[in-house]
């Protein structure tokens, strides 16, 4: 490998999520709740790749994990090769709840602008990538306006432009469509894979929602009940170019569907039952 | 022609039921032959002729002054302890106790006691409206930077925004409702400690000037120096209600917008 060739190398792998063994246990006083057991899977860049689980699996902590603003009891989360010990520069995370991840008090343009400012991203640089994350989520003509005078759907594309325009290496999501309504949420999954396969960075899609998960995904990793492990990692060999309606009336998206909800549906009974888990 | 209309509304809403009083007062004054009531007439023109004077520069900049630093300093002290307070838990729990201990003393009766340290002049007064000013500011602020949106410092955290950054676009803006809210109880306690300072021991000021022409029978006097006073807390009001609306345009209008989703 020539020099040339690492240093490509180096920058081809700053969006690989790597999660190795982490495990999340709360000490409260006199109870331990062990929330997650083990988790060890890799995310390479520039892939999408959905996680589900049953409600109550554990998939905010481990993305909190990922992100950085929760610190694992143990094993270790790396991005591009290095160890997440607190928020890494590289990653921009889209929560579920948009009324409360907005800044109120600003407008739209400065809640997109703010996380630039503080990575002090020039002026003209800022500008231009406020109004091209904007143009690219449908919003051109709303910089002006405050987040609470938006409609939810509006507030989360607003919140998704706020972390494309931060130029991150990986994209983490947690449930970001979970509080919208059915059109909304369609509009903004296909929002999310244009976005992803124009801009080529690496997603981590977190959903309770099957079918979300395999139409988004190009993998679906299906956690297990709490204390959580990876049960199953689903390749999705859906074609690329994917559609709200044909898509989803391909026979092998209802096959997968299919697939993963019975994993979902093992998931929940996972700890209880193990031998029936295995076997099945 | 509406905009004219909704302006007229606005302006008797204002000046209204003020006028209304002042025509009463006017009117049952007028009959009195009271010394110690004088007429609406008597107290006007003793307004014009005590306060356009020199006593502007003696007694009504003195006042406003300490008012201002008094003022200023308790809402920086209060903001600056309420933050510290709010973000740290532990030292919370430690000065709680404290903390409601001093906030239970009654901040008049502090004056004998820093007229002691500090002498008549403008510092004791000035301390004397900081002491009593600086609790509502920050208790206000310790229960807006507590109640913080974990979803927003999260996001806050995810993008970097740490430190002074973190201060200045998160906690404080957040905040500020409870920050104005508190500094609104504070302006009308400076204002009274303000002129209970200086009745006390002093030589100059609002205060000093009312108690000055009570204990020499300047009756119409005395009562026109109320009426300033009043005057003053009004126009201080207003302007506070000027800087509110600046500041919280966008709390209304979140507030607004959740009431009309629910």
């Amino acid at each position: 490998m020539t020099s040339t060739d690492v240093k490509s190398a180096v920058r081809a792998d700053s969006g690989l999520l790597d999660v190795r063994g982490v495990q999340k246990t709360y000490y409260g006083s006199g109870r331990t709740v062990e929330a997650v057991r083990d988790l060890t899977f890799s995310v390479g860049t520039g892939e999408l790749a959905c996680i589900v689980g049953p409600s109550g699996a554990g998939k905010t902590t481990l993305l909190k994990c990922i992100a950085g603003l929760l610190p694992p009891t143990g094993g270790e989360v790396r991005l591009g090769g290095a160890r997440v010990q607190g928020p890494p520069p590289g990653m921009a995370v889209v929560f579920q709840e948009y009324g409360r991840s907005l800044f109120p008090w600003m407008t739209v343009a400065d809640n997109i602008a703010l996380p630039l400012k503080q990575k002090r991203t020039p002026k003209p640089r800022r500008a231009a990538l406020v109004a091209e994350a904007l143009e690219s989520v449908g919003l051109r003509d709303v910089p002006h306006a405050y987040p609470w005078q938006l409609s939810g759907g509006m507030q989360q594309r607003v919140a998704i432009a706020r972390a494309i325009a931060y130029e991150p290496d990986v994209l983490l999501m947690d449930e970001p469509f979970a509080a919208v309504d059915a059109q909304t949420r369609a509009e903004l999954e296909d929002l999310t894979r244009s976005l992803w396969r124009n801009l080529g960075m690496t997603v981590l899609f977190v959903t309770h929602d099957i079918d979300e998960a395999v139409y988004l995904g190009q993998r679906v990793l299906v956690l297990s009940g709490s204390p959580t492990v990876v049960m199953e990692d689903v390749a999705v060999d859906l074609p690329a170019e994917r559609e709200q309606l044909s898509t989803r009336a391909l026979p092998r998206f209802a096959e997968l569907r299919a697939h993963v909800y019975e994993q979902v549906q093992r998931a929940k009974t996972f700890h209880t039952a193990p031998a029936a888990g295995a076997s099945a | 022609m509406n905009v004219l209309k909704a302006g007229a509304r606005a302006f008797l809403h204002l000046f209204g039921l003020p006028a209304a009083l002042l025509a009463l007062w006017w009117f049952f004054a007028a009959r009195s032959d009271s010394f110690y009531y004088p007429t609406l007439n008597e107290i006007l023109s003793a307004f014009g002729e005590t306060w356009f004077s020199s006593r502007i520069v003696d007694d009504v900049l003195p006042s406003l002054w300490r008012l201002a630093v008094g003022y200023l300093g308790a809402v920086v002290l209060g903001v600056t302890l309420g933050v510290l307070l709010g973000s740290h838990r532990q030292l919370r729990a430690l000065l709680e106790p404290v903390l409601e201990f001093f906030r239970a003393i009654p901040p008049p009766v502090l004056i004998p006691v820093l007229m002691l340290f500090s002498g008549i002049g403008d510092s004791m007064k000035i301390t004397v409206i900081i002491v009593g000013s600086v609790w509502p500011v920050m208790l206000n602020t310790v229960e807006g930077v507590r109640a913080i949106d974990d979803v927003l410092a999260d996001t806050a955290r995810c993008y970097g925004i740490t430190g002074a950054a973190r201060l200045r676009r998160l906690v404080l803006p957040a905040a500020s409702p409870q920050i104005v809210a508190g500094m609104r109880q504070a302006l009308s306690i400076s204002i009274i400690l303000m002129v209970i300072s200086e009745m006390f021991a002093s030589s100059s000021g609002l205060g000093f000037a009312i108690v000055q022409f009570q204990r020499s029978f300047a009756i119409p006097e005395m009562w026109s120096g109320i009426l300033l006073l009043g005057l003053l807390g009004f126009a201080l009001s207003l302007l506070f209600g000027l800087l509110e609306s600046r500041v919280l345009h966008w709390h209304r209008g979140l507030r607004q917008s959740q009431k009309g989703e629910k």
